[in-house]
């Protein structure tokens, strides 16, 4: 059953692992044509699925409108402090809908590679959803700047993250003013490195990708006066098009749309990385960006992060070669460069399949795939990724979360994923319950609640997953059948990936 | 580094850097070093070290900081005179006692000598303990264990929080401690139907079997040294997971369990690029739980403590002067914190190369005279008793440890 082995491997790198009937469907259409139809997404979430997200409103918003909605403006004028609190707490629905709407993607799409790329690029431009503004505009982020471009071209993804709201008020760009500046002034006073910094030593080239203190401080420059409306006009949502005609004299832009403030800009000529960049405005940053998705070493660093995510913690370095070549032949296609590894011998090799330590998104998501859970309840999975060190949109730090065993392999995580396994197996997370407004806190720890779920049923996960090893099978069969599935969950084999 | 008293420092101006050779007596009393345990708090994200210890003696501060400039002692939110020359941000006002009773001291101009001022990297460098080399596939704390000269248990190292940081990476398993009340909880595995079912799967020796061992021994420790004051602590009001309530989780797993050797904790949320604040603010609202947690930890251990040393550092320090948006930028030289018995506290350590600009590294940042590899490594020799061939092995090519900074 060699088809079935590697139609195994696909499912779970290509993406969160197996749901029932899966790998059947794999192994039958062929490896090849599976990996294209998942390059190529085209299937349609199943329909109560859909229905589910068309309710999340939040996420029809624009970001101007989140932020009229939850943020500041909703607070102007309040004067009492328990409202001011209730309009807070209101705005938590934000980020809650997103998470929502992430879990449910990741267990439900068809677009399984689709999936797994969102969580890739999210990582790789990462912003964090309790900073300030961000929270108002962590779905919007996602929606427009990531989604719409994991399979597309580099240079893209880059450019839609350098204007969203959400990363220019993450990476503090949007204070970045040239000093002495007509519009510097309060708190839009100097210069601001940060988002300079990260986007030369994250984004793009590395922190070896041969750039100097003076190379950030350039950009820095360059990107003075990107940023957002000021904010001291609130406007309404159709205010946003009015914006675009540049100089309406005396109108503010609105806060929540991406505007570059002629009148903080650092106008001089530059040079970055040894290329001249003449003072013209805006334009120079879509110059530094290009500049930057073109670099040798962005090719290199983009196909290395690819390899690791899809590969080995430590990718062959020909196969990152090859990407790279890829990368640069193509002015960065992520499919052609995905095309790539995914048709390189090192990655079909029997050897390599399931020794990953899967993240936890990946254990918990994979878990809620292999037993078939009806998921309407996105707490349980969300509290255990809170507890395994990863919920969604909580990385703090822009470097974004790390995809290797020596990241997540401890050994608390150990037993958490086991307590959690044994909670699921034996139906005691509420997953099938229609999310109240303060449902218990998922605990993982079985025995607290009984009978929300069918339990699992062991012969038809194996079914789902194309076999267990033979330790495994041996333990299993011996044990009493009320573990049975809790110990496949929680035995290596499903640890890894 | 000189250990240094500032103002001879300053008659003897021109001592220069000089690192005096440690000497053999100074470790003569090796033996027994058993017990001593270690405590690392590593502040992420670059703390403001100009703002934690303020020298409200330089008017180049004042000048380069017109809106989060700590105010000078016995202002309106001045800092708390430390020593005519620097003084303390307000904000950390619980941790006086120490520096009062001679078991607190800093060591400010201390970093890596290495000039990244990427977090990453410089993070990195800090935990692997080899500055400048990124191959180092091990954490100084995984060598530290293994020079330790007492028997490991799974507890001698403990590290709070879901993960295990790069501090701590190696060959010697490590135990992770989660945050606040979850680590008293009971687990299912602790029923012996379903442990000894696991157990079965688990059997190997591969990173998986280990940990999974590890982390049984370790939880069924540390629940049956948290469980008394956990049960009590359900009855209150719910507290809020903080430092503080972590740090008295530690003094009290270290009081019932004598084989905890090393400690770590890291705390985030340092990188105060925008609105840093003064004597208020964010910078503010985070160094006084950091404080009230080490207070909290120095008077939880009770006699335990004069066994016990705090280190505290961050990856580099920040710009000397504030940016355009009431922040700093990422910088060079930052502080260390060293409290604990053995210390030679109620003083500033090393050598404190100034504020004026042409002292300033790249002409914006504080330099760095210390390695904070020596002041660690002062440490290991005066509290941890290791003799200079091992701290040459947890800290590969470091600079001489301080032999100032320990009372021998």
């Amino acid at each position: 059953m060699p088809d079935i082995a590697l139609a195994r491997h696909l499912a779970d790198r290509l993406g969160f692992g197996p749901r029932p009937g899966d790998l059947d469907y794999i192994a039958k259409r062929g490896p090849d044509s599976w990996i294209e139809e998942q390059l190529h997404p085209a299937a349609a979430l199943p329909k109560d699925v859909a229905a589910r997200l068309d309710q999340l409103t939040t996420l029809k918003m624009t970001p101007v409108e989140t932020f009229i909605a939850y943020g500041p403006p909703a607070l102007q004028g309040v004067q009492d402090p328990e409202q001011r609190k209730e309009i807070q707490q209101r705005g938590r629905i934000v980020p809650a809908e997103a998470i929502e709407a992430r879990i449910l993607r990741a267990v439900y799409s068809p677009r399984q590679l689709e999936e797994s790329l969102v969580d890739f690029w999210f990582n790789h431009f990462n912003v964090f959803d309790a900073k300030g503004l961000d929270r108002v505009w962590i779905g919007t982020y996602e929606r427009d700047a990531i989604r719409p471009h994991v399979l597309g071209r580099f240079r893209d993804l880059l450019g839609a993250t350098a204007r969203h709201p959400a990363m220019l008020f993450y990476l503090d760009n949007w204070q970045n003013t040239a000093p002495g500046s007509p519009g510097a002034h309060g708190n839009f006073k100097g210069l601001n490195e940060n988002y300079a910094r990260e986007l030369m030593e994250l984004h793009t080239l590395g922190v070896d990708g041969g750039y100097s203190q003076d190379d950030v401080i350039t950009l820095a420059k360059i990107l003075t006066g990107w940023g957002f409306g000021d904010g001291s006009r609130m406007a309404a949502p159709g205010d946003d098009q009015a914006r675009r005609k540049r100089g309406g004299a005396g109108k503010r832009p609105p806060r929540g749309s991406f505007v570059f403030a002629e009148n903080r800009h650092d106008f001089s000529d530059k040079t970055l990385l040894g290329h001249r960049i003449p003072g013209k405005g805006e334009a120079e940053g879509d110059q530094a960006l290009d500049l930057l998705a073109r670099h040798p070493a962005t090719a290199k660093r983009i196909s290395y992060k690819l390899a690791q995510y899809f590969i080995a913690d430590e990718p062959p370095p020909a196969v990152v070669d090859a990407g790279g070549a890829t990368f640069a032949k193509t002015d960065g296609d992520i499919k052609a460069v995905l095309k790539t590894l995914f048709a390189r011998a090192e990655f079909r090799d029997p050897a390599t399949f399931n020794t990953r330590f899967k993240t936890p998104l990946r254990y918990v998501v994979s878990s809620l795939r292999a037993t078939g859970a009806t998921v309407r309840n996105f707490r349980p999975a969300f509290g255990m990724l809170q507890q395994l060190g990863q919920p969604i949109y909580g990385c703090i730090t822009p470097d974004g979360y790390r995809c290797t065993e020596a990241a997540w392999l401890n050994a608390d995580a150990m037993t958490r994923r086991i307590t959690y396994a044994l909670a699921l197996a034996a139906g005691r997370l509420p997953l099938s319950e229609i999310p109240a407004d303060q449902p218990p806190a998922p605990r993982g720890g079985a025995g607290r609640r009984q009978g929300h779920e069918p339990p699992v049923n062991a012969e038809a996960l194996v079914a789902t997953l194309g076999g267990i090893s033979d330790k495994t099978r041996a333990v299993v069969a011996a044990a009493q059948p009320e573990l049975r599935a809790a110990l496949i969950l929680g035995s290596p084999d499903f640890m890894r990936g | 580094m000189v250990s240094f008293d500032r103002r001879k420092f300053l008659q003897a101006a021109g001592a220069g850097t000089a690192l005096i050779p440690f000497g053999r007596a100074a470790f003569a009393a090796a033996a027994g070093g058993g017990n001593k345990r270690l405590v690392v708090v590593l502040l992420r994200g670059a703390v403001d070290g100009l703002n934690v210890v303020v020298p409200h003696g330089e008017t180049a501060y004042y000048d380069a900081r017109p809106t989060i400039a700590v105010p000078r002692p016995g202002r309106d939110g001045g800092a708390l005179d430390l020593d005519g020359h620097f003084g303390l941000h307000p904000a950390l006002a619980a941790l006086m006692p120490q520096w009062r009773d001679g078991t607190l001291a800093f060591v400010p101009a201390s970093g890596s000598p290495d000039e990244t001022r990427s977090h990453f990297d410089a993070q990195d460098y800090m935990e692997s303990g080899t500055p400048g080399q990124k191959s180092t596939a091990d954490g100084w704390m995984n060598r530290l264990l293994t020079e330790l000269p007492v028997k490991r248990t799974s507890t001698s190292a403990l590290s709070f929080g879901p993960t295990l940081p790069r501090i701590f990476a190696g060959p010697v398993d490590v135990a992770t401690v989660p945050l606040g009340r979850a680590a008293a909880n009971p687990i299912p595995l602790d029923r012996p139907v379903i442990n000894a079912a696991f157990d079965q799967l688990y059997t190997g020796e591969d990173t998986l079997a280990r940990a999974y061992r590890e982390g049984l021994e370790s939880h069924k420790k540390v629940m049956k040294d948290l469980q008394a004051d956990m049960m009590a602590a359900d009855n209150g009001a719910p507290s809020p997971i903080t430092f503080g309530q972590d740090t008295a989780h530690l003094a009290q797993l270290i009081k019932q369990d004598p084989s905890i050797n090393l400690a770590f904790f890291a705390l985030g949320g340092w990188d105060t690029h925008v609105n840093q604040g003064a004597s208020d603010g964010q910078l503010a609202s985070r160094l006084q739980p950091l404080a009230e947690g080490l207070a909290g930890l120095a008077t939880g251990l009770g006699k335990d403590y004069q066994d016990t040393v705090v280190l505290v550092m961050s990856e580099f320090g920040r710009t000397v002067h504030e940016n355009g948006n009431r922040g700093t930028d990422h910088g060079h030289g930052n502080v260390m914190w060293v409290m604990g018995g053995g210390i030679n506290g109620g003083k500033i350590h090393g050598r404190w190369p100034g504020l004026d600009a042409a002292s300033l590294y790249e002409k914006r940042d504080l330099a760095v005279t210390t390695d904070f590899r020596s002041v660690i490594a002062a440490v290991l020799a005066g509290h941890m008793k290791l003799a200079p061939a091992q701290i040459a092995r947890v800290l590969p090519a470091a600079p001489s440890a301080d032999p100032g900074l320990m009372r021998t």
